[in-house]
């Protein structure tokens, strides 16, 4: 038993466990699913700036934030005690793209090449780290949703605006993997 | 886009189901426990990994697609099975989930979303999980995930929606 929740969990693990997140968040409180919205939060609650779109009681949200430490208290157990040593498995044909552009660390699950203070300072690193968090940030907002919200929560609730929503997350992440991302890591 | 309009996704946007019943602040622990099934699962299927969002957008692994396929089946049976059978909340209330109203927003902002999300190789939910799984880098794109949703909080009557 101890011996597979240490390896990978499979897909189906993990799409079960995540889809039962809708229904219990539900049923403990008539709360629905959805992450970005945090984002949203912490702009209301630190820098509201006199703007309207921030001007709103997020106290009635602070259940969204009790959730976020669960998933940072999640995260902690699982890397720190359900893990092994052992390098994560990538697909040969991604490995040797990554290696053209000199990546080729998978001690942890992003290439720490990428991510780190000190690639803050390289181009790649930059636009990676800071355009890259800037577009999560501003595109969820004005889309109403992350993958959570609108892929999964919507989706599950047969919502087609959040179909509208899903299609354009892959249209524009196929975009950004396949031409423009190759072009940016070269830098 | 009238002011009325604008009106209309705020309220769809935030507090959609602030309910009318008045707990004590720890019980939002339950959602805390929901909260750390979630990173586990995040860093044991490797979602939070920027290599399986690579090769979910290259057509490389099955994986993401087999990850969020299931959880949409699981979430709409779900919602299907609270819907028919009137299931209320554990507190006896009743379950509403908020319709998503269509505006253009869910276009350009989900392509500008999709960019963000292949560059980062995250989502907002990951992003938070790198942070508890001890890569504090990470902080740096949250910080600037922040500054953009306030720019967009900033521009937002401008925008088209």
């Amino acid at each position: 038993m101890m011996e597979q929740v240490i390896q990978p969990w499979p897909w189906y693990v993990a799409g079960i466990l995540i889809g039962l997140i809708v229904p219990a968040l539900l049923i403990l409180g008539n709360k629905t699913f959805g992450i970005s919205s945090n984002l949203r939060h912490v702009c209301a609650a630190c820098f509201p700036a006199d703007i309207k779109f921030f001007k709103y009681d997020w106290k009635k949200e602070i259940w969204n934030f009790f959730f976020v430490g669960g998933i940072f208290a999640g995260a902690f157990i699982a890397n720190y005690f359900l893990m092994t040593d052992a390098p994560i498995a990538v697909s040969p044909a991604l490995q040797s793209e990554l290696a053209g552009y000199g990546l080729s660390d998978y001690s942890y699950m992003l290439p720490k090449e990428l991510f780190s203070f000190e690639a803050l300072l390289t181009v790649r690193g930059f636009i990676i780290m800071v355009i890259g968090g800037f577009l999560v940030g501003f595109g969820t907002r004005y889309a109403g949703g992350c993958t959570s919200g609108h892929a999964i929560m919507g989706l599950s609730n047969l919502q087609w605006p959040s179909l509208v929503a899903t299609i354009c997350f892959m249209v524009g992440g196929f975009l950004m993997a396949n031409i423009i991302l190759p072009w940016i890591l070269s830098l | 886009m009238n002011n009325e309009k604008v009106q209309n996704i705020d309220s769809n946007t935030a507090c959609v189901n602030a309910s009318a019943q008045q707990h004590p602040g720890w019980y939002n622990l339950k959602y805390t426990v929901v909260g750390i099934i979630f990173g586990i699962v995040f860093v044991k299927a490797e979602i939070i990994s920027w290599f399986r969002i690579q090769e979910m957008f290259r057509l490389q692994s099955f994986h993401m697609y087999g990850v969020i396929g299931t959880a949409v089946v699981v979430g709409a049976i779900s919602v299907f099975l609270i819907k028919k059978f009137n299931v209320k909340t554990i507190h006896g209330e009743k379950i509403v989930i908020a319709d998503k109203e269509f505006n253009k927003g869910q276009v350009y902002g989900g392509l500008l979303f999709g960019l963000g999300w292949a560059l980062t190789g995250a989502c907002p939910g990951p992003l938070f999980a790198h942070i508890g799984a001890g890569f504090y880098a990470v902080l740096v794109v949250i910080a600037s995930a922040v500054a953009g949703t306030w720019t967009y909080g900033y521009f937002r009557d401008k925008l088209p929606h």
